[in-house]
Formats: C-alpha cells, structure tokens, sequence
C-alpha cells in the first residue's frame, strides 16, 4: 500500500516546490511547537507548585482565634479569646473523625534576637508543637532526630532546628547535636536539625528559621497556662477535612459562647479546598494550552489543505492520466492523503522535537537553579506526545481529505482534456 | 468484440446542450485495425473516450467483449481499463518524474505487482520498442518519437485487448508519425485491436477500416479492400487543396 513509489511521488511533488512545502509545514510545524511548550510550562508551573506542597497532608486544616464580631450572651463584639487544653481534650475524645491533632504555641521573634549561644545570638520563630505536627506538615531531620512523644509527655528540654538556625548559631565544622541554645532565657538541647519537605508556611518566617520545642514544655517553661494559640487536624480517610472543619467550629463556638453566625472568631484555613483550587487552576492552564495550541494547528492544516487543494490542480492531467491507465479512485486518495499526513506529520515531528528540546534546555537551566524556583520539570509526558502525534495524523488526514475527494471527482476525461 | 449500438451523448455547456453522438452503430472485430476520422467537432475523440471507458454516454448500449458497459462504478471501471484497454494519446502523457521504465511499468503497479517483476516485464517491453538504452532517462530527456513509443509499451504491458489512440502522430512530425504506425501495425498483427483517431489521411491509409464521422453520426465506413480507393479520393483531395 505504502510503497516506495507512493514515497517517490510524495517527496518529488514536495521537492518541486520546496518554498510552498516549507511554508505550508511551518504552519504545522508553529502549531505544534507552540503546543508542547505551552504544555511543558504549564506542567512545570504545576510541578513546582505540587512538588511544594506534596509531603504537606492534603486533608488537613488549621485553626486560630480572632476577636468575636457578633455580641453574644452578654459578652460585647470584639472579645479576645484563645483556645485552650481542655479544648483538646474534649475535641481528641468526642469526635471521631480525626486522624491527628496537633496544638501549637507560637514563640516570640518579634522581640528581636530571643535565641543566645555564647557569642551567638539570632532571632528565629519558636512553635511548640506535638510531633503529629510533623506528619502533618513534613519535615526530614537531617542530623540528630524529630522531637517524639516522650519529649513531650517528660516535658524535655530539647529543640530541633532549621538548618538556617545551624548555620547562624553554630560553627560549620561544630555537631549541633547535644549542644544548648538559650532561647528566651531556658536552656534546650539540640536533637535535630531538620530539613522542610514543602513550601507551605503556617505561621510565617522562614521554614529553615525555625526551632520546634515540645508544646508541654513551651507551655510549661514560658507560663502559658492552659493556652493554645494554633492547632491542626486531619481528617479520618473516608472524611472530608471541610465537613471536619465545620463541625470543630461548630464545637469550639459553643464551647467559647460565640455566636454560632459569627463568622469572624474562629480563624481557619483548609487544604483540601486549596488543593481544589490549584487542581482547577491547573486544569484551566491544560484546558487553555490545547485550546490555543490546537487552534494554531487548525490554522497550519487549512494552509496543508489548501496546498494540496492547489497541488491537485497542478496534476489535475496526471491524475487523469493514471485513472486512465487503471488507478482506481481509493488509490488516487490514498495517494493524496498519505502525502498530507506525510507533510503534516513530518512539521509536527520536527516541532515536537525542537519543543521538547527546549523545554530540556530549559529543565537544565532550572536544575542549575536549584529548588527555590516555583518551575519545576517543565517535561513533556508520552501520553502528551503520542496525543499530539495521533492529532497530527488525524489533522493531516483531514486536510488531505477535502482535495482527495476533488481530485477522485475530476473525471478522467476531463483531467485528460485539462490541457487543452 | 466491440458492439456499439445506437450511442447518444451531449454535453452541458451552461444553459446549452451540445449533442455530440448522435446515434452511432459500430462493430469492431477482434484483431481489425481502425481508424476514426473526422473534422473537429465530429465527435471521434468523445467516441473513443467512451470505447476507453473514460467517459458514459447517454443512450443505446456498448458492449465490450460480451459485456454491458454501463452504470459501472469508478473502481470497476478503472480495473476494466487496466485490463481490457491501452491508451496512447497524442501529447504521450507520461509522468513526468517517473523515468521511462516506471512509467511503463505504471499500469503493473496498479494491478498489484511488485516492483521488481513489473520493472523486469517493463525492461521487455522497452527493449521490444528499443528503448532500453532510455529506460533510465525521464520524460523531458526523450524526442517525441521515443515518449510516444514509452506510452506504447505501457499500453502493451498488461496485455490489453484493444490499443486505443488518441491522434497518437499527432505531435510527431512525418518520419516519426510513420515510425510510430509502423509498431502500431505489428501490435495489430500480434491480434490486438487497435483504433486510432485521426485527421490525417495519410496515417487513417494505413489501417484496414476507415470510420468517417461527420456531425456526430457515421457518415462512411471504408472497407479494406476499398482501401485503394480512399487512397485515390486523399490523393485527389491533396491536388485540388
């Protein structure tokens, strides 16, 4: 079927006009190169984003406390509240949805240098936390270890810190671990530096300025009472975290005599609903990039199409000539199609290539810059490429279609005659 | 083998009917040698289109070795063409970026055969014509006699019962127009039915059956041996011109 004669013919009508063939393709050929890198940057675009966030539980929520808004059972609009340990206690027993739940206390770095050691001092966010935080928000130890629940239960007085505190507060060649930080006053030991596995900041400053200490004792050393500032859940798999959120705000309103419409007193935040968000952003992105691309394409195969359409004219008496000598009229538009896919296919390959090389150059750019760029692995999957592949084919097809059926309608005769 | 019975055909110009065949009946016999004659606009080069299956007619009946010519689907026809019929045509129509054995061996290709055997088959026919020396040279590389003699073996090569020739000296001049008569005649003389359409007298001598057409209707049919005659009357025709 798709002998070498076919191929003959194909690249000698190509040959003989190699301007119109180069233009023609080019319009394939943009169409396609557009598409992949459009495709590529959005992909990057997600990557990066997701690579953000991907150690980060996408069923969690968070929680804080703001000043009421609504006067509610005497009390006037405006109060001060904070939440408190029987608060958890009452929530870790009654509902069963939670899968972690971890309070928080945030430190002091708005007073300025609070963290001393010897010569040394910095100022760093200091959080009390329970270690279900960690499985919460991810976080590596890079030396030493993640705090554990025997710090907390024995109220210890052990830190671990980020690595830009290692930095600031030790030597480079010095072991951070088992050394003493004095922050705010109380000496800790140092059990970790640790390392964050995403971008998502709860609670501001830097993540690698950061120095976690056991809630027990932040709560404890620094007479906090019985206050939570901060806590997070999870929720149950099978549960949905915003459900989860309703019914905690529901809980903590009556438990604070907050009015139930006050919709201001109870700070919160969920990622399960972001996630939404950024899916949908992302499918948008996708959705957009094929919409553009493929209409750049459209417009490279009505150029093949009109091409071939002016090709057939051209051969109008050659094709009279091989109908006479028994060309069957599927043959003649095999002929014809096969040499528009055959040019549509050959730009697009060409485009597809050059985009996925650029989009390669410029993954190595990206690498060089290491990971603070929100761009990350802007790469073009096989799926993507086979898609673009099998649109290319079908697109030539199509272009060659409408001069395949002009050229089986001319008659014979009449292609004979066309030269006077 | 051919039996042409009351053929109609017009054409559509615009708002204008143009009535072409007026009711031809013709019999041609296996093996004759024909010639079609007739001042243009006589209607021979729509006669032999519809004996080539290149074109329908309108009314009457054709049959083509026994068989109904009518209402046949392209495919049908294009595969009775490649079997049945050899087209020579006055401007040769070859391809012009194929050399002169492909285009001979084009009718092959069409029929299915594979590219080796039907170049081998074309080797023979160009030899026959003795063309081989050519048969690596592409059309626009050959005089005219030579193209014309590439489009006779393509004719010849998927053995075909009727050669059929469109003013096949038409582009020729008189050494070569003879030349090229001359292979007509021994095709015919191998028992192929040739009909050639002309205007030439000269080339119509040399055929056994004259078939005079005049305003889309048979105006005379000079048999082989009247022949000599016709010969006279050209002769006379060439005096008094």
């Amino acid at each position: 079927m798709l002998d070498l004669d076919l191929w003959k013919e194909i690249l000698s009508a190509l040959r003989q006009n190699r301007l119109r063939s180069f233009m023609t393709a080019f319009g394939v050929f943009w169409g396609i190169f557009m598409l992949i890198i459009m495709s590529g940057a959005g992909r990057a675009l997600e990557n990066g984003v997701m690579e953000g966030v991907k150690a980060f539980a996408t069923n969690s929520a968070f929680f804080w406390t703001e000043r009421t808004s609504v006067p509610y059972e005497g009390f006037q609009r405006g109060r001060r509240w904070i939440y408190n340990n029987q608060d958890i206690e009452y929530i870790r027993q009654n509902v069963s949805e939670i899968e972690y739940l971890s309070p928080r206390l945030f430190g002091w770095q708005q007073n300025g240098d609070n963290t001393v050691r010897g010569e040394r001092t910095g100022a760093f966010n200091i959080f009390g936390d329970y270690p279900d935080y960690f499985k919460i928000d991810g976080w590596t130890p890079v030396k030493g270890r993640l705090m554990n629940e025997i710090d907390v239960r024995q109220k210890r007085k052990v830190c671990v810190i980020g690595e830009r505190v290692e930095e600031v507060m030790f030597d480079k060649e010095e072991d951070p671990i088992g050394q003493y930080l004095k922050i705010s006053g109380v000496y800790f030991q140092v059990v970790g530096v640790i390392h964050p596995e995403t971008r998502i900041n709860i609670g501001g400053g830097k993540k690698e300025e950061t120095i976690i200490i056991p809630f027990s004792t932040m709560q404890t050393a620094y007479n906090y009472g019985d206050e939570i500032h901060f806590f997070s859940v999870t929720a149950n798999r099978g549960t949905s975290v915003s459900a989860l959120e309703e019914k905690l705000k529901r809980i903590l309103k009556e438990r604070h005599k907050i009015a139930p419409d006050d919709m201001q007193a109870i700070g919160s935040f969920n990622i399960e609903a972001e996630f939404k968000k950024f899916s949908m952003l992302f499918f948008g992105i996708q959705a957009l990039t094929w919409i553009v691309g493929i209409g750049t394409l459209m417009a490279g195969v009505i150029g093949v199409s009109n091409i071939m359409l002016v090709i057939i004219k051209e051969r109008t008496q050659e094709i009279g000539i091989q109908r006479a000598i028994g060309a069957t009229p599927a043959k003649i538009m095999l002929h014809i199609i096969a040499e528009s896919v055959f040019l549509t296919v050959m730009a697009g390959y060409v485009g597809l290539s050059l985009g996925v090389g650029l989009l390669e150059v410029l993954n190595q750019i990206l690498l060089a810059a290491g990971d603070e760029v929100f761009f990350r692995n802007p790469e073009v999957n096989l799926s993507m490429a086979l898609s673009a592949l099998a649109v290319l084919v079908f697109a030539g097809a199509f272009a060659g279609f409408i001069p395949a059926r002009r050229a089986i309608r001319i008659k014979p005769i009449d292609a004979l005659r066309d030269e006077g | 083998m051919i039996t042409l019975n009351n053929i109609h055909k017009s054409y559509v110009m615009g708002s204008s009917k143009l009535h072409v065949l007026k009711g031809i009946d013709l019999d041609i016999e296996q093996g004759e040698f024909v010639s079609i004659m007739g001042s243009s606009g006589s209607g021979k080069s729509t006669l032999l289109n519809i004996l080539g299956m290149l074109d329908n007619y309108d009314e009457g009946t054709y049959h083509l070795d026994n068989k109904l010519i009518a209402n046949m689907s392209e495919k049908k026809s294009a595969q009775l063409r490649n079997e049945m019929v050899g087209f020579v045509f006055q401007s040769f129509n070859l391809i012009s970026f194929k050399n002169a054995m492909e285009n001979v061996a084009l009718p092959l290709y069409y029929k299915g055969v594979n590219r080796k055997k039907r170049n081998a088959i074309a080797m023979e026919y160009l030899d026959k014509l003795g063309l081989a020396p050519w048969a690596e040279h592409m059309p626009n590389e050959m005089s005219g006699g030579q193209k014309q003699r590439v489009a006779i073996a393509r004719a010849l090569i998927s053995h075909p019962k009727i050669i059929l020739a469109d003013e096949p000296t038409g582009a020729l001049d008189t050494s070569t127009s003879y030349e090229v008569m001359e292979i007509l005649k021994e095709i015919n003389n191998e028992g192929i039915t040739v009909i050639i359409v002309t205007h030439e007298h000269d080339i119509a001598a040399m055929t056994q059956k004259v078939v005079r057409l005049k305003d889309g209707r048979i105006d005379e049919i000079i048999r082989n041996g009247d022949l000599r005659a016709f010969r006279h009357t050209y002769n006379k025709e060439l005096e008094t011109a």
